[in-house]
């Protein structure tokens, strides 16, 4: 595996379309299912043009898969979905923009669970995608194939999105770190909805200095974005190997009942290791935890229940010719959408119909300005808040997916991050039987700096990101 | 809350008696309103101007709803809505936000069009209208902002399309959706409302009324206390008050068949002009509206009064001024009011020329030629008018040779005074006139001696018989009064 900065020097040393090809060849012969489209012809011109023209940004030359809900002008763009059959984006997402701006080169769009639904990779009309730690489990989701592809080195550097935990279950899953920013730090423009008010695109490297490198190029305010905030940032400056003072909260409620042992045992060493470098703990109470998965499924399927509507054969992808548009529109969505998308339409659907509405969705609403609210008083005494980024390891493939609540259940530490919109990384931190263990560092609104100087300073006295998934 | 309504009302007419509403009538009317004289529309940088363009050539990934593509909101389109709001003497809020109101149409690329639902941008105000019997208040339930779907374009009827097409150049033009009162009582007070709406927005200079589908309504009516119907699909003044009137007959023969009037949703056909009932399937809507994640609420405190500042006067408030500044009569200055570019026309002449004159003339005559042609104010130059009524106050040409020369100048062009050479219209001297007087006395002895006898009518001949003799040149009051002193 190779960081930005090394692959800088090799593209250098012999050429971008050199580095470009050998991945091709990479992701030809992985196992990982990690790719719904592989757009290796036009990756390789770019590539050649730059190695021709030159390039002075910071990813250039270098390559990057994108998750398939990101709009990519010119290469399909499926969200992982039969719906979505044919579609080929007429425009970049604001972080494609960005990314092109830097020099990167798109090697193809990356496997998810359809629309982001899923924390396993397996919604995927495309197929699954293989945990490069064993090919038997699940990358985790919804950016499974985003983490699967950095973690094998079927590619250097990802981006997934991050709704209920869609970045960090996967960078936990794969052994890889994962960023989900603060809501509103990335433009969203681009981003195909899931849960509007829940989700940002977020990066994946096996190394959080090539994480904030990569959050540095697609970070920023678009004025396409309403939700898009203006800040002047510059997130690699954070890299200092130092966490004297700091001030670390553990909040007892996310090791709670259905916590792995050895998922529990890792994180606490870690936080004691980050004790060791100098921070010192504080125990906080977050007493809303418990509230946070219902609340953000009955907000996220409400609003994805609405954000969907708009695929009904019209204008693009599948499509369906009936007697009737009202019966046209039933076709396309009944062959075009998987079980689980289905089911979430229909419980969005459900809890904002009139005479629910209050019961559910007003409901939940207020338990996210409650659970908001637990962020708000515990940032008060602590810098940043540590614990698992899940519950446990990777498990097997097929073992859940016949049991959507079970895994519902596995987001169980991630998604109140999302309900507060606050920034939140995983970084390996340790293995239970050879499955990789992350660790979930969670910051304040804005404060990305501190969470990637906490996991860089653990990256640099620990070796957990060194080890790599055999075969690789 | 920026509780302003407008302090000065117009001197309405005061009716002779109440008005009884017989059949218990209630309107109420929902009106779209196209902000179409905004650059752009109201989600994206598209522009308005696409009336004259080829389907589907204004468009982007945000009007065509493509994924991943969010809305931002014109800052202009929210001046122009708070304008209308303040206009209307709506209170403005101070923060007001998007919500989705969730349905599928072929004509809505996204699955739910974005509107506003609780905290609209204004609510509570009013409209003055003439009434059936004088001044007559209309409420301002609210006035909110949304986004227009596109256009469906059928082949030949709705329902007896093969096929229909979408242009989607309309999607996202900002729409002002102004929901009034039930307070009509009547087909005709409905469509004076509409007019006094179209009226004042077009003062307020945020939409040109002459577009293809600039102002869209629905009507709701009931009759004697029942259920309403609400009837769609009506796009003109004139359709609203044929749709409304067909709805009091048809609700009616219902009650009268001893019947009960459902609840429904009906569809104006404006050929046949009838309502029809659409499918239930229409009916029984859930909207599930909730609010725009995309959109963050907007605060607007402090908007409000910058745009009062800039609110120009308002057709009530001209109408007044008129009266009191150039002494006119009040329907002269209602009507003239009515149209803003009538009034801009009445003003310019009135500066530099009898004003008195200006509105009888512009109101009683050429707006009458006007529309027997269907012609506008625009079809005339200010310059002309000014000339026919110089030409008149210096009695050079005779009211008849008036009408004839605005006549000509709407039918073959020219000039008032090129008019005026060609066809000998300047009046004739007084010594023709008095030649031609005794002329006639000597020639109709019957006349005279009618007049002589007391009848008064008789003169009326004599008046006739000179002007006769002077081809229409001679000014008849002038005419009447050289008879009047040679019969003694």
């Amino acid at each position: 595996m190779a960081t930005i900065n090394e692959l800088r020097e090799r593209i250098h040393a012999e050429s971008s379309e050199e580095i470009v090809h050998e991945y091709l060849e990479k992701i030809a012969e992985s196992k990982l299912n990690a790719f719904i489209t592989v757009s290796g012809e036009s990756a390789l011109a770019r590539a050649r043009k730059i190695d021709s023209e030159g390039h002075e940004g910071p990813l250039a030359g270098i390559p990057i898969a994108i998750k398939d809900n990101i709009s990519t002008k010119g290469i399909r763009t499926t969200c992982a979905s039969k719906i979505l059959t044919g579609y080929i984006p007429p425009y970049d997402a604001h972080v494609i923009e960005r990314l092109k701006e830097a020099g990167a080169i798109i090697i193809g769009k990356a496997n998810m669970d359809e629309f982001a639904m899923g924390t396993s990779t397996e919604t995927s009309f495309y197929g699954a995608t293989k945990n490069p730690w064993d090919i038997e489990r699940v990358p985790g989701g919804s950016s499974g194939g985003s983490a699967a592809a950095v973690a094998g080195d079927d590619v250097p550097l990802a981006l997934g999105s991050d709704t209920g935990g869609s970045v960090r279950c996967p960078a936990s899953f794969c052994g890889v770190v994962g960023l989900k920013p603060t809501y509103g730090v990335i433009s969203r423009y681009g981003l195909i909805a899931y849960a509007n008010s829940l989700e940002q695109i977020g990066p994946f490297a096996t190394s959080v200095r090539d994480v904030a490198t990569l959050f540095d190029v697609i970070a920023g305010y678009d004025a396409r974005d309403s939700t898009s905030v203006k800040r002047d940032v510059n997130y690699s400056s954070a890299m200092k190997n130092d966490v004297r003072g700091l001030k670390i909260g553990v909040p007892e409620e996310y090791f709670g009942e259905g916590t792995d042992e050895k998922v529990e045992k890792a994180v606490r060493d870690a936080i004691h290791k980050l004790e060791d470098l100098g921070a010192s703990l504080k125990d906080v109470k977050m007493p809303h935890t418990k509230y946070a998965l219902a609340s953000y499924y009955i907000i996220a399927m409400s609003e994805a229940s609405s954000n969907l509507a708009r695929f009904d054969g019209m204008r693009y992808g599948l499509r369906v010719e009936d007697s009737d548009w009202h019966t046209t529109f039933s076709q396309v969505r009944a062959a075009g959408f998987g079980d689980e998308v289905k089911r979430r339409i229909l419980l969005g659907t459900y809890a904002l119909s009139a005479g629910y509405h209050d019961k559910y969705y007003l409901k939940a609403l207020k338990v996210r300005t409650l659970i908001k609210q637990d962020f708000e008083r515990a940032f008060k005494n602590v810098d940043v808040l540590i614990t698992p980024t899940m519950p446990y390891p990777a498990f097997r493939l097929g073992e859940k997916i016949g049991d959507p609540l079970s895994l519902y259940l596995a987001d169980v530490d991630t998604v109140p991050i999302n309900l507060a919109g606050v920034p939140s990384i995983s970084v390996p931190c340790g293995f239970s039987e050879g499955l990789p263990i992350g660790m979930q560092i969670i910051g304040k609104h804005f404060d990305e700096a501190t969470i990637l100087r906490t996991a860089y300073t653990f990256e640099e006295n620990t070796d957990f990101h060194i080890k790599q998934p055999e075969g690789v | 809350m920026f509780d302003e309504p407008n302090k000065t009302n117009p001197p309405f007419s005061k009716g002779s008696s109440k008005y009884e509403n017989p059949d218990g009538v209630k309107i109420g009317l929902e009106v779209h309103v196209q902000l179409n004289k905004l650059k752009t529309k109201v989600f994206c940088g598209c522009t308005t101007d696409y009336h004259n363009d080829p389907p589907n050539s204004h468009v982007c990934p945000v009007c065509l709803g493509l994924p991943g593509a969010l809305p931002v909101i014109n800052k202009k389109a929210v001046e122009a809505a708070i304008k209308v709001g303040l206009a209307l003497n709506c209170k403005v809020e101070e923060h007001t936000q998007f919500y989705r109101k969730n349905y599928y149409y072929p004509d809505l690329p996204k699955g739910f069009q974005i509107t506003q639902y609780d905290f609209p941008i204004s609510s509570q105000g009013y409209v003055m209208i003439e009434g059936e019997d004088g001044e007559h208040r209309i409420g301002i339930t609210r006035a909110h902002m949304e986004e227009d779907p596109g256009r469906l374009v059928h082949e030949g009827t709705i329902d007896k399309s093969k096929y229909t097409l979408i242009d989607y150049n309309r999607s996202g033009m900002a729409l002002l959706e102004v929901v009034s009162d039930p307070d009509m009582r009547s087909p005709k007070e409905a469509r004076r409302y509409l007019d006094k709406l179209r009226n004042i927005l077009e003062y307020l200079d945020v939409f040109d009324g002459n577009l293809e589908g600039a102002l869209r309504v629905d009507a709701n009516i009931s009759i004697m206390g029942g259920q309403r119907a609400e009837i769609k699909n009506i796009s003109s003044h004139k359709g609203a008050e044929r749709a409304l009137l067909y709805e009091i007959v048809r609700q009616k023969n219902v009650l009268r068949r001893g019947g009960v009037v459902v609840l429904e949703t009906r569809h104006f056909d404006e050929a046949r002009e009838i309502t029809l009932s659409m499918r239930s399937k229409e009916e029984a809507h859930d909207y599930r509206y909730f609010p725009e994640p995309d959109l963050v609420p907007l605060k607007i405190s402090g908007w409000a009064p910058a745009i009062k500042e800039t609110l120009p006067e308002l057709p009530d408030a001209r109408r007044m001024r008129f009266v009191e500044q150039y002494g006119i009569a009040d329907d002269h200055a209602k009507a003239l009011t009515s149209e803003l570019k009538l009034a801009v026309f009445y003003e310019e002449v009135a500066k530099k020329a009898d004003p008195k004159m200006a509105a009888v003339w512009i109101c009683d005559v050429l707006k009458g030629e006007l529309n027997y042609r269907d012609l506008t104010i625009d079809a005339f130059r200010k310059e002309h008018m000014l000339s026919v009524i110089e030409l008149l106050a210096s009695k050079k040409i005779t009211e008849d040779g008036a009408v004839d020369i605005i006549r000509t100048l709407l039918d073959k062009g020219g000039s008032p005074e090129e008019i005026v050479a060609q066809k000998g219209l300047v009046v004739v001297e007084g010594d023709i006139v008095s030649t031609a007087a005794e002329e006639a006395i000597k020639e109709n002895p019957q006349a005279v001696a009618d007049y002589k006898a007391g009848k008064e009518k008789a003169l009326n001949s004599l008046v006739g018989a000179v002007m006769k003799k002077t081809k229409g040149r001679a000014d008849a009051r002038a005419a009447r009064e050289v008879l009047l002193g040679k019969l003694g």
